[in-house]
């Protein structure tokens, strides 16, 4: 017999999100539906014991909980408009989660969770309580904020879905094209929490990025006509292809030429490059899809030597069309010095330096440094690192650019 | 929903008073969402008032030296917010200024 406790926990990883979204759109009451969820997981924990396991688990946990709201406006119910909704809601058919072509109840939550009125740090904190059901403590610890701050963030931003008359819905047609790429940013940002974690609350991070990705398959099978939603998807798989390598074993940073390719997850970047081809067939290209194309160029390399950078400078050429920004400009650089030679890419990171918008940005002079190391100007190379050291936010990056001092034979005690 | 729109502006946007609302008005009025509205003299005309200690106090100027000051309001009764913000996206003065959509309470 399989595991109760298993089974519970399988179930709120996979149908949380559905049993609130559902519960929301019934009651329009956002507590509501997050307490009634969480009262029918409780259930499920006291009495599939005994009834054994539902065959669907999600049906189940979705008539449970929307049988407890029920009951909860019942009593509550202290005016016509609560009499209403009650008599709204038993109507409401049995939920039907197979079937295909019914809007679905967690696009309408993602939409709403990263709806533009609702300010960045709001939308990603209220996609993981509502969608992923991750408590307020573990959205506090992730982005390393007090947890009574998180508390009222996510209660001021149910406040003013509620009070603003945000709809809970998937926008229309003509609204999705500027409402997508919310969405988009959010698992990105979600993923990128998780994925770049190399300190602090580690695994609540790193299922971050598990827990994005879930997202972004969900929404391309939702959306599947969205290609941008793809290239997310193809993104992260190939970014997350190489999680195991990061960091060795002692929690040093390892360049991507560096990595062990053996380690790497095939699986992950067959996935990833499938699921790139296909949104790349339909011939609208955009920010993810290029940057999915990049991280391809890297997956699908046998090794470093054998990266194709004249087409990861060319992506980084069209991606900077569509979305300028200095740390793409750098990217870009990075790639036109493996391509063209490190003097080229030392002319574009000059130029990048005079633009100034990246001052105070560790990775410039780091680069810059790189590309005079590799043109033998070891003085300069040395004052740059020395520069990028004073600048690096996180320890393991520090050691990592003393260990290039290091290889230079320059003295790497740091100057404070 | 009942939403007030607060046409809002810097002193630049004082070219703009006469400019009226183009089209915009009588294409509210004809979509029936418009519930009223007027521009406002500017923020030197403003007189503000307070109760304290039953006394009036009367101060010469708006309650707030921001930048941004308020030179109109409409309210209007839509759907929800994504169509206040279409309706607000529309107003000549969304172009040039800001508005602030402000739910109305519910009585």
């Amino acid at each position: 017999m399989i595991d109760v406790e298993t089974a519970v926990a399988t179930a709120f990883r996979e149908e949380w999100g559905q049993v609130v979204a559902a519960l929301i759109r019934t009651t329009g009451d956002w507590d509501l539906a997050e307490e009634c969820a969480q009262d029918a997981f409780a259930q499920a924990l006291a009495r599939w014991p005994h009834d054994g396991i539902p065959d669907r688990p999600g049906a189940w946990l979705t008539t449970t909980a929307r049988r407890r709201a029920t009951d909860r406006l019942r009593r509550d119910a202290v005016g016509a408009a609560k009499l209403r909704e009650v008599a709204a809601m038993t109507r409401e058919p049995e939920p039907h989660p197979d079937d295909s072509g019914v809007p679905d109840d967690r696009l309408r939550l993602m939409f709403t969770c990263c709806h533009p009125a609702l300010a960045l740090e709001s939308q990603v904190a209220l996609t993981l309580r509502t969608l992923a059901g991750l408590t307020t403590t573990e959205i506090a610890r992730a982005f390393l904020v007090g947890e009574s701050a998180m508390a009222k963030r996510l209660t001021r931003a149910k406040q003013k879905i509620k009070h603003a008359g945000v709809p809970y819905r998937v926008p229309p047609a003509h609204l999705l094209p500027e409402r997508t790429p919310a969405v988009l940013a959010v698992l990105y940002l979600l993923f990128n929490e998780g994925y770049s974690a190399t300190s602090g609350a580690e695994l609540i991070r790193h299922d971050l990025a598990a827990e994005a990705i879930r997202f972004a398959r969900v929404l391309t099978q939702l959306m599947p006509d969205e290609p941008e939603a793809a290239g997310l998807l193809a993104l992260m798989l190939l970014q997350h292809a190489r999680r195991d390598t990061r960091v060795d074993g002692a929690g040093e940073l390892v360049t991507l030429a560096e990595q062990d390719r053996d380690r790497w997850d095939h699986d992950e970047i067959a996935e990833g490059t499938t699921v790139l081809d296909g949104a790349l067939r339909r011939g609208q290209p955009g920010p993810y899809q290029i940057q999915a194309a990049i991280a391809a160029c890297h997956a699908t390399a046998r090794d470093a030597a054998d990266t194709d950078w004249t087409q990861i400078a060319a992506l980084y050429e069209q991606l900077e069309q569509r979305t300028p920004s200095p740390a793409v400009a750098l990217n870009r650089a990075v790639a036109v010095g493996m391509a063209d030679g490190p003097a080229a890419g030392l002319r574009l990171v000059d130029e990048l330096a005079t633009s100034s918008s990246l001052a105070g940005y560790h990775l410039l002079p780091a680069t810059r440094a790189d590309l005079l190391r590799r043109l033998g100007r070891d003085v300069e190379a040395v004052e740059a690192y020395r520069e990028a050291l004073a600048l690096a936010p996180t320890g393991t990056e520090r050691r990592y650019l003393r260990r290039k001092l290091a290889d230079l034979g320059a003295n790497v005690t740091e100057k404070s | 929903m009942k939403y007030m729109l607060l046409i809002c502006g810097d002193e630049t946007a004082a070219k703009h008073a006469e400019d009226g609302c183009g089209g915009w008005t009588d294409e509210m009025q004809a979509r029936g969402v418009l519930r009223g509205g007027a521009g406002l003299r500017p923020p030197h005309d403003a007189t503000t008032v307070r109760l304290r200690d039953d006394t009036v106090l009367l101060t010469d100027g708006p309650f707030a030296e921001t930048k941004e000051q308020i030179g109109g309001f409409c309210l209007i009764e839509c759907a929800d917010l994504d169509e206040a913000i279409e309706i607000s996206a529309k107003h000549p003065a969304a172009s040039y200024g800001t508005i602030e959509i402000r739910p109305v309470v519910d009585p």
